[in-house]
């Protein structure tokens, strides 16, 4: 029933539509790989991602992003299991309030935390350290992580809960053993959306931890160092931002449907 | 979408009790396992919500004794010509960030519905890869594109246009439209990934239907795609408007507000405001307003569009 008139042409439009969304960072790509200008190199070298490796700082600031992440995304989503498991399976007598209070920070914009967080991380003295980054992460988190593992455990069966409980298991026994373990599944995608959403955190990063190159993350780093473009030259630049993007690309091709399902379903939770 | 979760546990309650039998009492050892996520929720999101609604009564410079000042912070953001422009830029965002590719993504999904895409899984992968990029990385990359020398005033001279080039993100004429379509870029994938996924789900005998009662390419879609996807739409909306009224690291990484104040957005301002003028209580205020006003806009996305099943 489908013409071929009309497959050809939708297709064509599904192919322009995918040329756009590679455009820029395909050409950031070539630009990278481009000889940057007093350069000996001939068609293609890799020189502009070692001078950007090299003058950016970009090996201590992919460290620092990937502590960073990690740590916001390991310490989220143990406190999302605990906690989605006494709200749904043990239904927490108070849980509907406890949701309602995750509920405000689902939509809650880091302008509406930032003036505060300063001022609690500048008077505390841990301004410019990890902890300034990965705690208000971590809080940010925790609503969509608690969500969606609470949802997650609803929707398994009462049977293995009870099951468990007749053999003699109590409460965080049956957690350990059962739950947890089903729901590491659920567990991984939701990481993969946090991991994304830390490595690519701006705003917190440029407020809470400016001054201090040993702890700064990837992003923050490429954006101070795109802003000296009179002392460096455009091609280096395309190469710390080709550097800065990888890893979150590679992670994405490798684990695709995850980050699409997380990114859909986050979206609908 | 009318699957929320607090609907949810709602429906649970009804459910009969769990043999069990601690629900609906309250066990003081069950808040052992949501203390270590609400500590930390209730320390750096409630506590610093509360803080800048606190501060936004405040007329302070971020060191000196604060002074409560009521409403007049918020009187000022509705009254001073510079601040409604700023937000009224936010407004325009959201017709790039949102509009836009919710057009795009409705006019695309109307010429797929009629066949079977061949490769799907990698249309989907490509056309999603501009919202996993960090922003940063997009903003050096479009910085690139709109650049003097870059490949759109490449394109332009190859055309024969070559007197429309500029430095499009330095121009006070295209500046502001520049970094929104930046925003387009960002989310039309994400608007053809959702609508498509979509309208796979309508069941095909909706469109035979539609198709015997003689319906047109525009009436089946007014008649059948368009209210399928009223979950997707709606979920693409809600993304889409925060993401337009909170892109502070776009602007900051292409135009910095400028040229002059023609690329400043209330993100950008509350960032100045609190760290760079030091005006803490107005900057907080501004927060506020932002924060309601996303609070509004998606509260009514969710509620229009929300399916009546």
């Amino acid at each position: 029933m489908e013409s071929r008139k009309e497959v050809v042409f939708g297709h064509l439009i599904l192919v322009i539509g995918a040329f756009v969304a590679l455009y820029p960072f395909v050409s950031v790509l070539l630009q990278a790989l481009s000889p940057a200008p007093g350069s000996t190199a001939q068609g293609l070298t890799l020189e502009n991602f070692i001078a950007a490796w090299t003058r950016g700082g970009f090996s201590r600031s992919l460290f620092n992003s990937a502590l960073v992440a990690i740590s916001v995304v390991v310490a989220t989503a143990v406190a999302a299991v605990l906690a989605g498991y006494v709200l749904s399976v043990l239904k927490f007598k108070w849980r509907v309030l406890v949701f309602a209070l995750l509920m405000i920070g689902l939509v809650l914009p880091s302008e509406a935390r930032i003036i505060p967080l300063y001022n609690f991380f500048s008077s505390t003295g841990l301004l410019n350290t990890y902890w300034a980054l990965i705690l208000p992460q971590v809080a940010s988190s925790l609503p969509l992580a608690t969500f969606w593992m609470a949802n997650y455990f609803s929707q398994l069966p009462d049977s293995l809960g009870e099951a468990a409980a007749l053999d003699g298991a109590g409460e965080f026994q049956t957690l350990r053993y059962i739950y947890a373990p089903l729901g590491m599944s659920a567990v991984m995608t939701l990481s993969c959306l946090i991991f994304l959403y830390t490595w690519n955190e701006f705003m917190l990063a440029l407020v809470l931890m400016p001054d201090n190159v040993a702890v700064q993350t990837a992003p923050l780093s490429l954006s101070f160092f795109a802003g000296n473009e009179r002392t460096t030259e455009p091609e280096v630049i395309a190469a710390a931002a080709v550097l800065v993007a990888l890893p979150v690309v590679i992670a994405y091709f490798l684990l695709q449907r995850r980050f699409m399902s997380g990114l859909l379903d986050g979206a609908v939770k | 979408m009318s699957a929320s979760p607090l609907a949810r546990t709602d429906a649970e309650n009804r459910q009969p009790e769990r043999a069990a039998g601690t629900a609906g009492r309250f066990v003081w050892r069950h808040t052992l396992y949501l203390v270590p996520g609400l500590v930390i929720y209730a320390l750096f999101c409630l506590w610093p919500l509360a803080e800048t609604v606190r501060f936004s009564f405040q007329r302070w410079d971020g060191i000196t004794e604060p002074r409560w000042v009521g409403w007049r912070n918020y009187l000022a953001i509705f009254t001073d010509p510079q601040t409604l422009t700023v937000f009224g830029h936010g407004l325009i965002m959201i017709i790039f960030y949102a509009v836009l590719p919710l057009l795009i993504g409705l006019l695309i999904v109307a010429i797929m519905t009629r066949i079977r895409i061949r490769l799907l899984a990698v249309f989907r992968t490509v056309l999603f890869l501009p919202q996993i990029l960090a922003t940063v990385v997009v903003a050096v990359a479009w910085r690139w594109i709109y650049a003097y020398d870059g490949p759109i005033n490449a394109l332009l001279t190859a055309v024969g246009l070559g007197h429309l080039s500029r430095a499009w993100l330095g121009d006070f004429d295209t500046a502001l439209n520049s970094v929104g379509l930046i925003g387009t870029w960002i989310n039309f994938g994400l608007c053809m990934v959702l609508f498509i996924g979509g309208a796979q789900k309508i069941g095909r005998e909706l469109y035979e239907a539609a198709r015997l009662d003689g319906a047109g390419p525009f009436q089946e879609f007014m008649a059948v795609t368009l209210p399928g996807l009223r979950g997707e739409i709606s979920i693409a909306l809600v993304l889409t408007v925060t993401n337009a009224l909170r892109n502070f690291d776009i602007v900051w990484n292409t135009t910095s507000g400028g040229p002059g104040t023609s690329t400043l957005v209330p993100s950008y301002l509350i960032y100045e405001g609190a760290f760079i003028t030091r005006n803490v209580g107005f900057a907080a205020a501004a927060s506020v307003v932002l924060t309601l006003l996303i609070l509004v806009l998606t509260g009514v996305i969710t509620r229009a569009l929300r399916q009546r099943d």
